[in-house]
Formats: C-alpha cells, sequence, structure tokens
C-alpha cells in the first residue's frame, strides 16, 4: 500500500511500481476514503486499508511533517515493512516512530531513501525499474542516485542483482548496513554483495568490523566523497566529515582490512565482480 | 544550526537551568554597564562566536575588577577566530570552581536515539577524552516514550556526583536540559563544562545548542536566531530554491541530483585530472524552476569554464529536466560549454528533447566527465 497516494509523487510512483509488477493494493489519503485514483482505491486510513487488502508492506510519501504519525499509523495497523521515501524529517520525529514501530514488531527503511526492488519480481520504491534485472548481486547504499549509477554499471555489464536497497542518507535510519549485510549473507539467491558508502558517520567502519566476523561471500564497495573538503556538509546529514572518523580514507582503510574490494570508480565494480565470482 | 553561547544561556535561563549571571555586550562601555548592573567583581569575558577553541584563541579573558574588565572587554571585541570577526562578548561573573564535568545530550546513530553523555572529565575536549580514556564517559540512550524518569535523572547524577544534595540538584538539571532538547528540536544540547562553585552550587558554564535543520519550519524562533556567514547565505539561497550547493573553487560546475551522485562526480572529476567548482544537489522532485535557478547559481561563479549536467533519474524525470535546461537556455546566454548526461526514469523522452541543441550530450557518467574535462 502506499501512504499518500494521491500526491503528485506518491501518485506517480504507485502507477511505476504497478507497471513494474509489484502488487499495489490501494493507499491512504485522509478525506478522500472510497473514491479511486489512477485505478487505485483510496482509504483514509492505514487500519481500513489493511482490513480491506491484507497490506503488508507500506510506502510512504507523506509530506516531512506528518511522517512520524504515518509510520506510527502503519506500524499499529499491522504493517511489518515500512519504507519511508519522504526526505526532511525532523529527527526526533523519526527517533520516536522508530521506537514504536520496532516496539510492534515492524521494520523501517528509510526515511529519505530510495526504497527497495528484486528485479523482476517486486518494486517498491522510487528507482527506475529500467535500469535493473534479474541475477544474484546484492546491492546495499546510503545514496539514490549513485546506487541507480552503479546498478546501470552492473546491469551493462551482464551482472543481474538479487536485491537492491537504498538505506537513506539520514542521521538516524531504519534497516542499516550490518541487518542488511546480514540478511544478504543469508539468503541463498545472493552471491556477492555491492555496498555503497558514503563520507560522515561510522557505519561503514561499522559494517567492516561485522563484514570480517560474519559475511563470507565477496563485498564489492565504492565511497562516495574521496575529494571532499573536512567540514563541509554535502547535502546528506550523513555525509559531513566529523573529526575522527568518517573520512573517506578511514573507510576505505577499514574496509580493505575487512577483505572488501573498494573501487575508485563506479564503473570499475562489474569486472571485479565477474573476476571474483 | 548552531547558536551563540549567549542564545543557549538565555535558553537555559528560561528553562530553569542554572547558569552563572551575564549579559552579551556590543562594546566596551556595555560591558561596563552590565559589570555595574549584574554587581560584579571577578567576571569573565567571553567572545562570542560560532566556532571552538576560543580558549585557546585568546577570546575567554578573566578581570580582577572593573579595569581589567574592560581592558578584556577591548581586547576581545574585534578580534578574528578562525576568520569570524568577534562583534559581541558575553560579560559574566567568574564562579569560583570546586570541580568540572561534562554533560551533553546528542543523537546517536548507532543506537537510533538520543543519548545522554557523562564525565567526571569536565572543561577538556570530549573527543580526547573519548580517544584516550573511553571508559571515563557514560552513555545512556534515552527512550523517546519515556524521556527520563527521576530514577534515570538521579542514576546519572550519581554518575557524576557522590553528594546526594549534587545528585538532587543534577537530577533537576538533566530533566530541563532533556526538555529544551525535545522542545526546541535540538540535536546537541552540550554543558562543557558543567560546574560545581566552591560555595556548592551546580552550574552550567558554557552552553552550547545545535538543532536539526529540518525541524526549523515549526521552530520559528530558533530559526530567528540563525546568522548564516556569507557561505552559508550562499548555501541557504540554494536551500530556498530546493538544492544544496557548496562553493569547492574549481573550473567545472556541477549540477547532479542527489547527494551521493554529486560526490561520486566531483570524485571523477578530481581522478580525470580536472577540478570541481561546486558540489550542487538540485534534490528529489523535478521542477523545472529548480534546474532554472541551479544554473543561474552556476553562471554567476566566474571560475566556471565548463558546466557538466549529471541526472540520473528516479524521482526526478529526465524529460522535465530537460525542458528545464532548454527554459533555462533560453532565459540564460551563455558561451560556456555545457555537458549534459541524462539517465533513468524518462530517458529516452528527455534525450530526444534534447536533440539538436547545443549541449554536449554523454551517456555514461564516465564519457560526461572526460568530455568536461577536455573542454576546460
Amino acid at each position: 500500500m502506499v501512504q499518500g497516494i494521491t500526491g503528485r509523487d506518491g501518485g506517480f510512483h504507485a502507477s511505476k511500481m504497478r507497471d513494474y509488477g509489484t502488487r499495489i493494493v490501494g493507499g491512504t489519503s485522509p478525506g478522500k476514503g472510497g473514491t479511486t485514483h489512477d485505478g487505485f482505491n483510496v482509504y483514509n486510513t492505514v487500519v481500513e486499508t489493511v482490513k480491506e487488502t491484507g497490506a503488508d508492506t507500506t510506502i510512504i510519501f507523506v509530506p516531512a511533517p506528518f511522517v512520524k504519525d504515518a509510520i506510527m499509523e502503519a506500524a499499529d495497523g499491522g504493517i511489518k515493512l515500512i519504507i519511508v521515501i519522504t526526505e526532511g524529517v525532523p529527527t526526533l520525529d523519526f527517533i520516536a516512530a522508530r521506537h514504536y514501530a520496532t516496539a510492534l514488531g515492524a521494520r523501517i527503511i528509510g526515511p529519505n531513501c530510495p526504497g527497495l526492488i528484486s528485479p523482476g519480481k517486486s518494486l517498491v520504491g522510487i528507482m527506475p525499474g529500467n535500469i535493473f534485472t534479474p541475477g544474484r548481486t546484492g546491492v546495499i547504499s546510503r545514496s539514490g542516485t549513485l546506487t541507480y549509477e552503479v546498478v546501470y554499471n552492473l546491469t551493462l555489464a551482464g551482472i543481474g542483482q538479487s536485491t537492491a536497497v537504498g538505506i537513506g542518507g539520514d542521521p538516524v535510519s531504519g534497516l542499516y548496513f550490518i541487518d542488511l549485510l546480514q540478511m544478504f549473507q543469508g539468503d541463498p539467491e545472493t552471491d556477492s554483495i555491492v555496498m555503497i558508502g558514503e563520507i560522515g558517520g561510522d557505519a561503514e567502519e561499522r559494517a567492516a568490523a561485522y563484514i570480517k566476523e560474519h559475511v563470507t561471500k565477496p563485498v564489492f564497495s565504492f565511497i562516495a566523497g574521496q575529494s571532499a573538503p573536512a567540514d563541509k556538509r554535502m547535502g546528506h546529514a550523513g555525509a559531513i566529515i566529523s573529526s575522527g572518523t568518517g573520512t573517506a580514507k578511514e573507510k576505505i582503510a577499514a574496509l580493505e582490512a575487512a577483505g572488501v574490494t573498494v573501487l575508485n570508480e563506479p564503473a570499475d565494480i562489474p569486472a571485479k565482480i565477474k573476476a571474483v565470482v | 544550526m548552531k547558536i551563540h553561547e549567549y542564545q543557549g544561556k538565555e535558553l537555559f535561563d528560561r528553562m530553569g537551568v542554572p547558569t552563572a549571571k551575564g549579559k552579551v555586550c556590543r562594546s566596551v562601555e556595555e560591558v561596563l554597564s552590565a559589570y555595574e548592573e549584574l554587581g560584579l567583581k571577578k567576571a569573565v569575558v567571553k567572545a562570542q562566536v560560532l566556532t571552538g577553541g576560543r580558549g585557546k584563541a585568546g577570546g575567554i579573558k578573566i578581570g580582577e575588577n572593573r579595569e581589567e574588565v574592560a581592558a578584556a572587554a577591548k581586547a576581545i571585541l574585534g578580534m578574528e577566530i578562525k576568520g569570524l570577526l568577534v562583534d559581541r562578548v558575553m560579560v559574566a561573573e567568574a564562579v569560583e570552581i570546586a570541580s568540572e564535568y561534562y554533560f551533553s545530550f546528542a543523537v546517536d546513530r548507532n543506537s537510533k536515539s538520543v543519548v545522554m553523555i557523562l564525565s567526571r572529565e569536565g572543561g577538556v575536549e570530549i573527543e580526547e577524552v573519548a580517544a584516550k580514556t573511553p571508559e571515563k564517559i557514560e552513555k545512556i540512550p534515552i527512550f523517546p516514550f519515556v524521556g527520563i524518569p527521576d530514577f534515570l535523572a538521579k542514576k546519572a547524577a550519581a554518575i557524576l556526583f557522590d553528594d546526594w544534595k549534587l545528585v538532587m540538584q543534577g537530577k533537576v538539571m538533566i530533566q530541563n536540559l532533556y526538555k529544551l532538547m525535545v522542545e526546541t528540536d535540538a540535536s546537541l544540547v552540550e554543558v562543557n563544562p558543567l560546574v560545581v562553585t566552591k560555595d556548592g552550587r551546580l552550574i552550567a558554564l558554557d552552553a552550547k545548542l545545535n538543532f536539526d535543520d529540518n525541524a526549523l519550519f515549526r521552530q520559528p524562533e530558533i530559526e530567528s536566531l540563525f546568522e548564516p556567514d556569507e557561505e552559508e547565505k550562499r548555501e541557504q539561497e540554494a536551500k530556498a530554491n530546493g538544492f544544496s550547493f557548496v562553493h569547492l573553487g574549481g573550473e567545472i560546475g556541477c549540477m547532479v541530483n542527489g547527494a551521493g551522485l554529486a560526490m561520486a562526480t566531483m570524485d571523477l572529476i578530481k581522478l580525470y585530472g580536472g577540478k570541481p567548482a561546486n558540489f550542487l544537489d538540485i534534490g528529489g522532485s523535478s521542477n523545472p524552476r529548480k534546474v532554472i535557478e541551479a544554473m543561474k547559481l552556476l553562471l554567476s561563479d566566474k571560475d566556471v569554464k565548463v558546466v557538466l549536467i549529471n541526472i540520473f533519474g528516479g524521482i526526478t524525470r529526465c524529460d522535465d529536466v530537460a525542458r528545464g535546461l532548454i527554459t533555462a537556455f533560453n532565459e540564460i546566454k551563455t558561451d560556456i560549454p555545457i555537458v549534459i548526461r541524462l539517465t533513468g526514469t524518462n530517458e529516452k523522452e528527455g534525450r530526444k528533447l534534447l536533440e539538436g541543441t547545443p549541449f554536449h550530450s554523454a551517456e555514461t557518467m564516465g564519457d560526461a566527465i572526460k568530455k568536461a574535462v577536455a573542454l576546460v
């Protein structure tokens, strides 16, 4: 289901996802319940949508000030996977909503993320489906469009993807590198993993430590922001270098020490995968 | 967003967090009248600038009497700290310190919550304490729907203090600081040092607050405190147009959608021997007006010799971008060569719209960057 299905972006991507083959059963737009939008049934609330359609996954497009409530409404309505596309969500709102959703057993991807896709099967996000192709490489990324860039190169080189997930670039997010590395490691449909990181925070360093201990599948990585000046914020809240941790150099060193192949250029990833897998 | 110490102190005062008596002043005369008004004797004069390391730079001085305070104010007002002009100082009671502590609330990515950070090692750089003696720092994650109940505030205060009276003072302070954090959408509330005076009072001797930019829409009072520097003004203007901009000083002006791809574009320009003029992320929606404003911003930089537009369409549709570009170039006549790479949602429509225009078109990111570097 889609929360915010009658909005410009929500409506556009609902139909894109349907075209891709995702079972979109409807969506919410408070006050517009009972109508249809572009062939989708519109409901007033999540609980009503779940009752009528059996939806188990939601994708949220509502404006940032309403995201906290939308996440909690979804979790309360019994949704187990919540994908938040909206950018600009206040951090304390997300922290609270995530605690609530986690307590109810729901998992969140995002906010400020492009969603996820299992090529040839299902798209729950805003990714351009045409650049993906089914295959056995898993992709995890903090960035949106950079993910497309990497995937586009993989597809052109004939390397398909099992699942690709954009985890988002906000200071606090739902599922993160380690959660997804664990899932890809356990996924029988995935042989190799591409991890796209960027400067700021220490998520890549933590992921490196996890890979060293728990991941046996080959991991390939690109870290964006190698040329970024220190203490400059580059758009993403995450993309700021703070003293001590977070530089591209430190991340690359940590990943290489964990046996990850780190490339200088997204276009170099496919050849390396072919050489190893 | 950052604010000055004196503004933080005002927020503390309002929230009932004990601070030293003090006042912000813009001239030596104001300092002297504040000195009289507050009934000060030994006093401290502190530069109010939005950067750290004030003490080391000579921006904090103590005066034993009226004359020394005036001399301190005269020395500090007008000085530069890390390139920032000191146009105001805070004059405050110089308290007699018995012991110093560190206290803060910060947003923690890893525990995905607000954490309370405490240490008996106060008054020094907390990053240094964390690096050398991490065992001297305690972190307590806060449950957002629970906040800080009495027991937790007492437990935390007892990490800092052995004396029960101080624990009880600390408990109230901790609860009030958390209330301030939540009510103002702060991302950092830091007191360093938190001190116990020789006469047994608990006082927040500094007040450092950062705020969540994403929440400013509902914090008009906090937003009104924002004092952008020149670069921040340019970035703010860009933000008002829906994109983020950082000036870097090279020759290749970049317009990219998405922060990660924009950074990767800069990285590759450097890798191929060019110099990016800027970081410019036009963001996640596809309003043609945005593209026009972005082009104007790029072309206002006289160092720019080539413009590189790298768009990978997800939520941004390539046809919208193409339309925006065509409109923009009908408005802004320029001789600067423009390299465009459009891929993703509606890419065919987008490329078709650009056929027959003077733009240099490229299919891959690598090609586009090589072309741009060659055109400089």
